[in-house]
């Protein structure tokens, strides 16, 4: 067990001095369970900068947070002696809208920002699959939904960043026009690396023009061979999909469902197409089916009443196998996800039994593994974390612990939250 | 400006640190005979000159060996004895690259890739192709077009680029306005680290557990690695393609046009402009036929499922004329459609026909900065004399200002330099960027400090110190001063090779 962070009066003058906002860490402050000592709340980079230095200088280890909405996912830290609330760095700083980029502080609600964007006709081609989650924080754990059949990830959209290093150094990257190519791609490594390499601060973004319109066509399914025959028909279909979902519960029938965007006699073809294409039980309607852009489970759940939470991808013709692997399992598995990208998601209920939940997780990770995949146990109860390879296998770790090891020589970043231990 | 990159022999004659070098490369020269058929070792010295350029021929430097692997672990074998040597080493794939990103080294080895040419695997189902580095761009496309597939990525020299060198530079290419670049459609790699390991980078599914590394490896110019196998993803063919050829007055008005069509919510396939000296280029050298007297034409590419286009079309169509165009082509056949782009995608090679010599440069603005940004450019023409025709990627920005002049003319080459250079600062006035899609190389290293603070560089160098630490892999690249990286992992612990030719210090 994780004992009381010991945070030393010279080094907590440190961090006080270096950020206005600093104050005694309770209860409701800890990392999934793991103590923290302080809470410091910048408002800028600049002090972003100074708690770092401190946190450096006194050997402090600091996790980032953005809105805590995911802070818990991924394996719990060794040690969080500060808790870095990132929420106080709120500001859209800059929509250009004729440039179609945003400039926005990490802190700042994904779902702030997209009402920003909206009153130029624009969006931010990401879903909001955790509701209250910061940019930051969805760049940290690199979260998708539906939309990445068409426009991909938030690494495809991150053009510019500002992180703050492990040592306090204030580095940019990137920049303000979407096709540039000067200098190393530090955001790529940075997206979806939870707060063990660098603090972003300050991130920009490609945009979109919001569609005129959204249709979603579903059509039920019975058996992942009858899911797998109407999502290939999709996806090699010329109807320009935005997004191939399934929807495959515990048990009983499943649903495919497609969503098409654009101008509107556009999506109105492309929907009728759509719909001859997935037969006589397809129907078309103008607001997303339930559960569209959600995780199978309760994401407000803490502690023990959390589920184990699995993200799993595969190459697009594993999807059969995947599916009837969720079905032979003694707990039962919801899944839900992208067809059309290959990656699902899937939740085992809390309260169920670790070795059942270990024996799931393995059979999983094997068919996905076959389907040169992975699977990831985005977030469970202490006792399931305790019990399971969360990560999986990582092929090219060696090099990830040089990366770590170059940018936080010290492990002070969030240690021992992501793949490998690091 | 030839034979700088490199360390030369020192003048006063055989040196420990020559003799060192030398038998270095001796030791790798024997290493790669041992693994790769005779006629892929080259020492002969008329041979090696073959290489000494890539695309940007006035940096010219004959490189120590050059090999050319026929297979992934005969590369690796190779990149093994250079670390075990410590001898610098460039990879090259067709050398079409505009940056000098694959300038060799003349104390090292040149590895090329243009044996490794197999296309795989084509995985319609699961909307894939696996193809070695050395595949042209353009045959990625040609196998997976029976499929209905194929590869997005399009830069102009697509018939003869490869895909390692694609991926090193992260290439873009005109219809990167709506489908993104290499680093976009390359989502598997099997990477030659710099220390002679194979590693695994990414694969056939989206998002591998871990750090991108993929995403910091995929345009960083040959300085993290070698690719031996890239996994790309295929793209649907669209039901409809419709390419508009646009003629304007003024590049204003075309650039007018352009935000407009961008602002009304349209994200077209391709947005290309050529000014009335790119235009007369491309006339002369391929018969484009472009409409007559136009100050600018823009050739739009509008894609997708036909009722989209049509729709599109129509928006397009209008916005133009209200812009004041004074004449719309369509291209509705695949023949139409070719002519409309071979004027556009000649136009580096064409101004060859109006001048003797030219530099092509690649800089990107915001887009809505474009007649600003332009109108500054004819104003360093008009001041220095300098004859710069534009050719550009509308739609992002992307600027492609070719700097016209003759080399036999003494001062040409300068004055045109400082041109050339002074269209960079406009690009980062305006926050935008050196390169769009060229890459930096040896060409614009001195310019990263111009975009860069040191912190930022020095940051951007972790990752090179993490794959390369002794600093073997394209050294001399991008970054205009190497950092040293600190405790170097295995079992040489002798002084930095950069530092031993006293050409950094160790801070």
């Amino acid at each position: 067990m994780p004992t009381t962070s010991t945070v030393d009066g010279t080094a907590r003058a440190a961090v006080v001095s270096a950020c206005e906002d600093v104050h005694d860490a309770g209860e409701a402050d800890h990392v999934d369970g793991v103590p923290v000592a302080l809470v410091a709340r910048p408002t800028s980079t600049a002090q972003v900068s100074e708690v770092m230095r401190a946190g450096s200088a006194h050997g402090l280890t600091v996790v980032a947070a953005g809105r805590r909405t995911k802070l818990t996912w991924g394996r719990p830290p060794t040690s969080a002696d500060v808790l870095l609330d990132l929420s106080g760095l709120d500001q859209v700083v800059e929509h250009a809208a004729g440039d179609l980029i945003v400039v926005t502080q990490a802190g700042a609600r994904l779902s702030h920002l997209q009402e920003a964007l909206a009153k130029e006709g624009q969006l931010l081609a990401v879903d909001e699959t955790v509701p209250g989650s910061s940019v930051g924080g969805t760049l940290a754990a690199a979260t998708s939904g539906p939309g990445r059949v068409q426009a991909g990830t938030l690494r495809d959209l991150l053009i510019g960043l500002t992180v703050v290093r492990a040592d306090g150094v204030v580095a940019k990257a990137g920049g303000r026009v979407v096709k540039n190519v000067a200098g190393y791609d530090v955001g790529k490594l940075v997206t979806g690396s939870f707060g063990t390499l660098a603090v972003v601060t300050e991130a920009l973004f490609r945009l979109h023009p919001l569609p005129a319109t959204r249709r979603w066509v579903t059509v039920p399914f019975d058996n992942p061979a009858e899911a797998y025959r109407l999502a290939q028909s999709v996806v090699h279909a010329q109807c320009v999909a935005q997004a191939v979902e399934v929807d495959w519960p515990a048990e009983g029938p499943g649903t495919l469902g497609v969503l098409l965007a654009g101008i509107e006699d556009g999506v109105a073809g492309r929907a009728s197409a759509v719909l001859d294409l997935l037969g006589g039980d397809a129907r078309e309607d103008g607001s997303a089916p339930d559960g569209w852009a959600a995780y199978p489970w309760d994401v407000s759940a803490t502690g023990d009443d959390r589920s184990t939470a699995l993200k799993l991808t595969f190459a697009l013709s594993g999807l059969p196998d995947v599916l009837e692997a969720t079905r032979h399992t003694q707990a039962p598995v919801a899944l839900r996800g992208s067809a059309g990208a290959g990656v699902v998601y899937a939740a085992l209920p809390s309260g169920t039994d670790v070795a059942e939940i270990a024996a799931a997780v393995d059979a999983l990770r094997t068919v996905c593994m076959r389907h040169e995949g992975s699977l990831v146990v985005l977030d469970a109860s202490a006792a399931v974390k305790d019990a399971i390879d969360t990560w999986g296998p990582i092929p090219a770790i060696d090099l990830m612990r040089r990366v770590k090891d170059q940018f936080d020589p010290d492990h002070r970043l969030a240690p021992g939250r992501f793949v490998g231990g690091i | 400006m030839s034979g700088t990159h490199g360390t030369p022999k020192t003048a006063s004659g055989d040196t420990g640190q020559d003799r060192e070098r030398d038998a270095a490369l001796a030791a790798v020269t024997r290493t790669a005979r041992e693994l790769i058929p005779e006629a892929g070792v080259i020492t002969d010295h008329m041979r090696l000159r073959t290489y000494e350029c890539d695309g940007l021929a006035h940096y010219k430097v004959t490189p120590g060996l050059v090999v050319i692997p026929e297979t992934p672990e005969q590369l690796a074998g190779v990149i093994g004895a250079c670390a075990e040597h410590r001898l610098p080493y460039v990879a090259r794939g067709s050398g079409t690259g505009l940056s000098g990103g694959a300038l060799p080294r003349a104390d090292g080895v040149l590895v090329v890739t243009s044996r490794m040419r197999a296309i795989r695997e084509i995985r319609r189902e699961d909307q894939r192709a696996v193809v070695e580095p050395g595949v042209i761009n353009l045959d990625v496309t040609k196998a997976a077009t029976p499929h209905g597939y194929y590869y997005a990525p399009d830069p102009s020299s697509q018939q003869i680029c490869s895909i390692g060198g694609n991926l090193a530079e992260n290439s873009g290419g005109a219809h990167c306005l709506k489908y993104g670049f290499t680093s976009n459609h390359v989502v598997g790699a099997e990477l030659v680290a710099p220390d002679g390991s194979v590693v695994q980078l990414g694969g056939t599914a989206p998002d591998s557990p871990g750090y991108d590394l993929l995403g910091a490896v995929v345009g960083s110019e040959g300085t993290l690695g070698i690719a031996t196998a890239v996994t790309v993803r295929l793209v649907r063919l669209p039901e409809e393609v419709r390419t508009l050829l646009v003629g304007f007055k003024t590049t204003d008005q075309a650039g007018a046009a352009t935000s407009a069509i961008i602002s009304a919510g349209i994200v077209p396939a391709a947005i290309e402009m050529m000014d009335a000296l790119a235009i007369e280029a491309a006339e002369a050298a391929v018969h484009c036929n472009y409409p007559a007297d136009a100050g600018a034409v823009l050739v739009i590419e509008l894609d997708g499922a036909a009722v989209e286009v049509e729709g599109e079309y129509t928006k397009v169509e209008r916005l133009c004329n209200e812009h004041n165009a004074f004449e719309i082509r369509v291209a509705r056949d695949p023949v139409d459609r070719a002519l409309i782009w071979k004027g556009r995608k000649s136009a580096f090679a064409a101004v060859g026909r109006i001048s003797p010599d030219y530099i092509v440069q690649d800089g990107v603005i915001p887009r809505t900065a474009l007649p600003e940004v332009l109108k500054a450019i004819a104003d360093l023409s008009t001041e220095s004399g300098v004859r710069v025709a534009n050719v550009f990627h509308a739609g992002d920005g992307n600027l492609h200002p070719l700097v016209l002049f003759d080399d036999s003319v003494e001062g040409a080459g300068e004055a045109a330099e400082k041109v050339s250079g002074a269209i960079l600062d406009l690009c980062i006035g305006h926050g935008g960027s050196i390169t769009g899609e060229h890459g930096v190389g040896i060409d614009k290293a001195a310019y990263m400090p111009r975009m860069f603070t040191d912190e930022d560089l020095d940051t951007m160098q972790l990752i090179r110190c993490a794959f390369d630490p002794v600093g073997i892999s394209n050294p001399g690249k991008i970054f205009p001063t190497p950092r040293l990286c600190g405790e170097v992992p295995g079992r040489h612990k002798g002084a930095h090779p950069l530092q031993e030719a006293g050409l950094a210090e160790v801070f």
